[in-house]
């Protein structure tokens, strides 16, 4: 049996939850799954107060992000599935999702949603070093979700790779939670995340070692973690030999950037294409947040990494727009709301840390509305005006 | 550019980058000293101020600017400020001593009369402090602002301190 939803939203992170939420608001039936005993995606581990504007939610913690929307998503009667892994999505807007119930069953269910918003999120990228895989080396959102989420530290003395916002941000984390951070190790020559990050650590006495790279993870004799063997890097970032010196630790986390997960929008022949400044392969989407197959919506990190507070506006501008097509909210109705979602992306794009990413979207869209079709007309990005007028 | 190279800043990059109280307001009492310098898009700092003495406006990467004659010092910033970059020194009320309130959220917190190493924004002890308050309101949400007193000298520098009380 097909169960029949107006919307389907997979993955309930911030964008899944921002595009549950508009879309119910405007009256359609929600369903929102996700593989997760709980929602909310990676708010809960995120126990800083966010950057942005006050209407984005700026200098509230992430987990009160996560429960607001978890709320809202909640009073809206989104019907909300966890558990539930959609395994696939197949021609006719048809998802296939495993569901682990009560008692720990599985049972496979086809959903078929008249728009499907695909909210899949990122992964870690590792980095691949002698000693990589021993107990002790771990991605720096797991570690992350180790303190933060079950409220065990990995290990005593730790060692980070990588000076990205993730790295700096859950190096502090790990402080917090009572971890010793002997440094921070990043191959480029700068510090690659915000400087107020960066601050907070040096002032607590971390070294951040720039133009460095691990290259070895030293194991004792049950081959855990004993030490992280870094080397200095050239302009080309190999190690330069006889540079070598080792740090004792038990744990090395690695924050080495996100890729978006992209399976299911691959799965759809969803048109793609390579973009780095979003983290690798991503599907071209509209000012809709619609991809290359009509009825398909993309949000969030799995259309380009980002922070959260771009992944809720985008979850928003998705959920609006899947309304719309719809018949819930009229075109006027509708394209009010993603003009103004539309401009606060791109104000959370804006300066010299976002106008990379401001640029690669402006191109990402005219490509779509080169080469695929036209998107919903009288939708500004960043100044670019798309369709009528 | 040492923040950025190194992770911190050195006083002269902030004096470059950020224009802070003068020596007549900092006599006046308590003031707070913005340490944000990058162009980020962040405004609670503006949006939570309860005597609007600071301004983002628009576009919401502006660096903050701060009105040093409507600050009162009172420390609401340091705790919003989501960069935990924002700090609140005393330079007034005595000619020796002066205090330095900024954001901490470690456990254990320290307690008012606790001697302390006073840490710079290397994290390299300066010199010795006493903690004189800690100020830990709801409203500040989890990030507890502690003062502490050091040397006047020391109070362009001292922005964190050593956990543990010293013997």
């Amino acid at each position: 049996m097909i169960l029949e939803k107006d919307v389907v939203v997979i993955g309930a992170g911030p964008a899944g939850l921002a595009a549950s939420i508009e879309a119910a608001k405007a009256g359609a039936g929600v369903l929102l799954v996700d593989l997760n005993l709980k929602a909310g995606g990676q708010l809960f581990k995120q126990i800083h107060k966010f950057f942005g504007s006050r209407a984005h939610y700026s200098g509230t913690r992430g987990y009160d992000i996560g429960r607001k929307l978890v709320r809202e998503a909640e009073s809206l009667k989104v019907d909300v599935w966890l558990q539930s892994t959609a395994v696939g999505v197949f021609p006719g807007n048809k998802v296939g999702i495993e569901r682990i119930l009560d008692g720990g069953v599985k049972k496979l269910y086809t959903v078929h949603g008249k728009a499907v918003i695909i909210a899949t999120g990122a992964s870690e990228n590792a980095v691949c070093f002698k000693g990589w895989t021993r107990p002790g080396v771990m991605g720096a959102g797991a570690a992350q979700t180790m303190v933060n989420v079950n409220h065990v530290r990995p290990g005593k003395k730790i060692v980070m790779l990588g000076s990205g916002n993730v790295g700096l941000i859950v190096s502090y984390q790990l402080m917090q939670a009572g971890c010793d951070v002997l440094a921070l190790v990043e191959a480029a020559p700068k510090i690659g995340g915000y400087a107020v990050h960066a601050a907070k650590i040096s002032r607590a006495g971390v070294p951040i070692i720039t133009s460095h790279t691990i290259v070895e993870a030293l194991g004792d004799e049950k081959g855990t973690v004993r030490g992280a063997v870094i080397a200095k890097v050239d302009s080309h970032f190999q190690p330069i030999s006889g540079t070598e010196r080792t740090i004792e630790c038990d744990t090395i986390a690695i924050a080495a950037g996100l890729r978006p997960v992209v399976d299911l929008t691959r799965l759809m022949n969803c048109a793609s294409v390579f973009e780095p400044v979003f983290g690798g392969f991503i599907p071209l989407h509209n000012t809709d947040m619609e991809t290359s197959v009509k009825g398909i919506y993309v949000a969030g990190d799995s259309t380009g990494v980002e922070e959260a507070s771009v992944a809720m506006e985008e979850g928003r501008i998705a959920g609006t727009a899947a309304a719309q097509s719809l018949g819930y909210l009229s075109a006027a109705e509708a394209g009010k709301t993603k003009k103004l979602l539309w401009e606060r992306v791109n104000s959370l794009r804006s300066g010299p840390f976002g106008e990379r990413r401001l640029t690669a979207e402006k191109n990402l869209l005219e490509h779509f509305r080169e080469e695929i079709r036209e998107p919903q007309p009288e939708i500004m990005i960043g100044g670019l005006a798309h369709g009528a007028d | 550019m040492a923040l950025i190279d190194e992770g911190y800043l050195e006083f002269s990059e902030l004096q470059e980058k950020q224009k802070l109280p003068d020596a007549e307001r900092f006599q006046r009492g308590p003031v707070a000293v913005l340490e944000c310098i990058q162009q980020i898009p962040c405004n609670p700092c503006e949006a939570f101020c309860p005597f609007g003495a600071i301004t983002v406006g628009s576009p919401i990467t502006n660096l903050p600017v701060l009105d040093a004659k409507k600050c009162k010092g009172c420390g609401t910033c340091v705790a919003k400020c989501p960069g935990m970059a924002i700090f609140v020194v005393d330079k007034s009320y005595s000619g020796t001593k002066g205090s330095v309130s900024f954001p901490y959220e470690y456990y254990p917190l320290p307690q008012a009369g606790d001697e302390v190493a006073a840490l710079n924004r290397k994290g390299k002890a300066v010199g010795t402090g006493k903690v004189l308050k800690v100020t830990n309101p709801a409203s500040f949400d989890h990030t507890p602002v502690v003062t502490v007193e050091t040397d006047l000298s020391l109070t362009d520098e001292v922005r964190n301190i050593k956990k543990g009380v010293l013997k």
